[in-house]
């Protein structure tokens, strides 16, 4: 249950610290970015000879601030183009991107026209990105049917950005088809810090990851934003997770946020806004942080953020050519709840059946056999989470004990399977490890069987079977039977738990 | 739990709420409910009861749905409400996987045909620890109008699919101790269902099959079969946006934005 779950002893590491003014150190050391600075190298582009404009002076976006705001309460002020904000506030937010894919563009498009009109045009043909990925490679008509209406919608509308796949037997002849859109929403440079998305799945909050809000909503919301370009709000109040300390070799993100919501449940963080600081996230690299901010919504959390640093810049440089502008927490905003973390002493975590709250180490489930073990999603399907399977399976030299599926998120990441060196392997690739070790050949890129799909959905749990997943959820049938029992693990957890047959701890093969 | 966080710092009120349910600034404020009107004794036929002139709940589902509910909303004018009938009872943390399971998503809610197949889904993917299933077999809607649920109804994803499940299936009212952000939002945004909120712990009071009323104006539920009543929290503003049919039917109604041309 959701609140026995919650400060349970077992987080000993873990302090939860209430205040009224939270004060950072992470953040306080943070420069404090003048408004309209990006630190991405300016465009060479001119973009305007007129004197700054007013909107670039508030008092809320120069540092001189009358009141104290957190990252997603400026980020709300700015799209809502008003000085200040506080939770609570309901506001109309102009949105930079709308996301939306297969399963849900079709009720959007949908409600659209029978609201703005059969001929209505959408607000913004290049701030709309559709992405097909969920159900995709499958036989059901509906499933194809719904793809089919994506892409004459995107035709009719002159969307700019749609990544199409129209030839199903090989997605490799597909140049346009992408994946799982919340990656690739990151690797095709949609994601940017300060901007506001929103897309029509609860995971959409991964993008927080770049310093941007971004959160889920459904085909009416979707509807009337595609017509109108903007959303009613209420801006949510803000948890801070602080974690710091040098992050072992044995663990990833994905313990980072079992642990968190482990600690304030599946509902702990409802309606409200998680910001993710310290040396730890500091030391994240990008895809690190999109686990972070993918299962915000796990607690509950209307979004998650990480304030944007060099690594986001880095990652942008070759995506992105829009200018953006970051924007950080004041050194006195008002967070609901600080929560601290030593991160160099916790250790790797999973989420038993059937609620991703219900948290235990991995090392306590060592009894737990299980039939199979699956890597993919926006999760935990990303090149990082391959490159990190592929490490265990190095490491230990051995062949995986149960069937272990590897569905790689997008394109690109299958692409980095095939050709990125593993580091310490002598330059073999991660296919050549998995297929060494004994796992099933990476299949076509998608959301999968993450979240079951239709019937014939590669790896959909078809059977009342054991299943590590590094995917987001393990509610009953989340992946396909009802009955089936899903360990939420980090890549680690879950390629440690393919050797042996049992949920394993990782430092079994990488100490 | 949210009870957990101190929030001083900020309007305690304002806390856990979203947009829908306290739009002071954008939505005109809904005209006062007549009281006399809520208090129709209830029916034991299980229909719900409401001003003369308004089409039940149950014959705006079995129609296209987003017509028809809108044509409902603008009938029922400033109708208070009640609803009568048989309450499903399920746990904590029922998430939208369990209400409507994933490989159901194909159908799209707003081709009606879909809209009422993804109803007879409703619930589907609950355990088979719920021995009374929400659907009998072999029908399409469920007999149950009321469904009771612990705290965090809802989580998971954001499929609209979910509530929109529920009121295909001829669910008029969800209660529960707490839901999670989207599915109340789209609860709301569509007009599907109402979500109600609770400070009791129904899911432990009410049993699957229990004959319940709600009076919405009242914030009440009555429980016929055990003899008892709960206080429910007020719906709030988000009431008028529910009853008209969802966020674009009340914003229309309201003169929000121009009604469709014929």
């Amino acid at each position: 249950m959701a609140s026995s779950a919650a400060f349970s002893p077992a987080a000993a590491s873990f302090a939860a610290v209430k205040k009224e003014f939270g004060l950072s150190r992470s953040v306080a050391s943070r420069p404090f970015p003048s408004a309209g600075k990006s630190r991405k190298p300016a465009s060479k582009r001119i973009v305007s000879v007129m004197a700054p404009q007013q909107t670039e002076r508030k008092p809320a976006a120069t540092g001189s601030v009358k009141n104290a705001m957190t990252m997603t309460e400026k980020i709300l002020a700015r799209a809502s183009e008003k000085p200040e904000l506080s939770p609570g506030e309901n506001v109309w937010v102009d949105v930079d991107v709308l996301m939306t894919h297969d399963v849900c563009g079709p009720g959007s498009f949908g409600i659209f026209k029978k609201e703005f009109g059969q001929n209505a045009k959408v607000w913004d043909r290049e701030k709309i990105v559709i992405i097909p990925d969920h159900y995709i490679f499958t036989t059901d008509e509906r499933a194809n049917r719904n793809v089919d209406i994506l892409r004459d919608f995107c035709k009719e509308q002159n969307i700019k950005y749609f990544y199409d796949i129209k030839d199903l037997s090989d997605f490799k002849v597909n140049p346009d088809y992408k994946g799982v859109c919340h990656v690739a929403l990151a690797q095709e440079g949609h994601c940017r810090p300060g901007e506001v998305l929103l897309g029509t799945d609860s995971h959409t909050c991964t993008a927080g990851a770049f310093g941007q809000f971004a959160t889920g909503i459904g085909n009416t919301d979707a509807g009337f934003v595609l017509g109108a370009g903007k959303i009613l709000l209420k801006v949510p109040p803000t948890l801070r997770f602080v974690m710091d300390g040098e992050m072992p070799e044995y663990l990833l993100a994905k313990d980072l946020i079992l642990q968190i919501i482990g600690e304030i449940s599946v509902s702990g963080a409802t309606y409200k806004s998680m910001e993710f600081v310290g040396s730890t996230v500091e030391s994240l690299n990008m895809e690190e942080r999109m686990t972070l901010c993918n299962m915000v919504v796990e607690a509950g959390g209307k979004n998650g953020v990480v304030p944007a640093d060099s690594t986001t810049f880095e990652y942008l440089k070759d995506k992105t050519s829009k200018p953006y502008e970051p924007v950080y927490s004041d050194e006195k905003a008002r967070f609901l709840s600080e929560y601290r973390f030593d991160v160099s002493k916790l250790e790797p975590m999973v989420a038993k059946p059937h609620s991703p709250d219900n948290r235990a180490l991995a090392r306590e489930c060592k009894d737990v056999k299980i039939d199979r073990v699956y890597i993919g999603s926006c999760t935990g399907g990303k090149t990082e989470d391959f490159l990190a399977a592929a490490k265990v399976f190095l490491a230990s030299g051995k062949k995986v004990k149960v069937p272990t599926f590897l569905v790689p998120a997008t394109q690109k990441v299958w692409m980095d399977i095939y050709a990125l060196p593993v580091p310490g392997s002598g330059g073999k690739t991660c296919s050549q490890i998995f297929e060494e070790a004994g796992c099933d050949t990476p299949t076509s890129p998608s959301c999968g069987a993450c979240l079951g799909g239709p019937r014939d959905t590669y790896a959909r749990l078809n059977e009342p079977q054991v299943c590590v997943s590094t995917t987001n959820r393990n509610f009953p049938g989340r992946m396909g039977h009802k009955e089936g029992q899903i360990y939420l693990a980090s890549p680690f957890t879950a390629a440690a738990s393919a050797l042996t047959g049992y949920v394993t701890d990782p430092r079994d093969f990488l100490q | 739990m949210a009870t957990h966080f101190h929030s001083r710092a900020l309007t305690p009120s304002s806390a856990g709420l979203d947009p829908l349910r306290r739009p002071r600034r954008f939505l005109p404020r809904p005209r006062r409910l007549s009281l006399s009107l809520a208090l129709a004794p209830p029916s034991p036929g299980g229909s719900i009861r409401c001003r003369p002139g308004f089409a039940p709940l149950t014959a705006r589902t079995a129609a296209a749905p987003r017509p028809a509910a809108a044509a409902a909303g603008a009938a029922a004018g400033e109708a208070a409400k009640s609803f009568h009938g048989l309450c499903y009872v399920v746990g904590d943390n029922i998430d939208t996987d369990q209400i409507i399971p994933a490989e159901y998503l194909t159908l799209v809610p707003s081709n009606p045909a879909e809209y009422e197949k993804l109803g007879s889904y409703a619930l589907i993917g609950l355990p088979s620890s719920y021995e009374t299933r929400f659907i009998d077999p072999g029908e399409t809607k469920t007999k149950y109008k009321i469904v009771i649920g612990g705290a965090n109804f809802g989580c998971g994803s954001s499929r609209e699919h979910a509530p929109v499940a529920l009121g295909a299936a001829g669910v008029a009212v969800v209660v529960a101790e707490s839901y999670a952000r989207i599915f109340f939002r789209n609860s709301v945004s569509t007009g599907e269902v109402y979500p109600l909120e609770t400070d009791v712990r129904l899911c432990e009071e009410c049993r699957t099959g229990d004959t319940v009323t709600i009076e919405l104006a009242e914030s009440k539920l009555i429980n016929h079969t055990t003899g008892k009543e709960y206080e429910l929290k007020p719906i709030g503003d988000a009431g008028p946006v529910i009853e008209a049919g969802g966020i674009f039917a009340y914003a229309r109604k309201t003169g929000m934005i121009p009604s469709l041309a014929a």
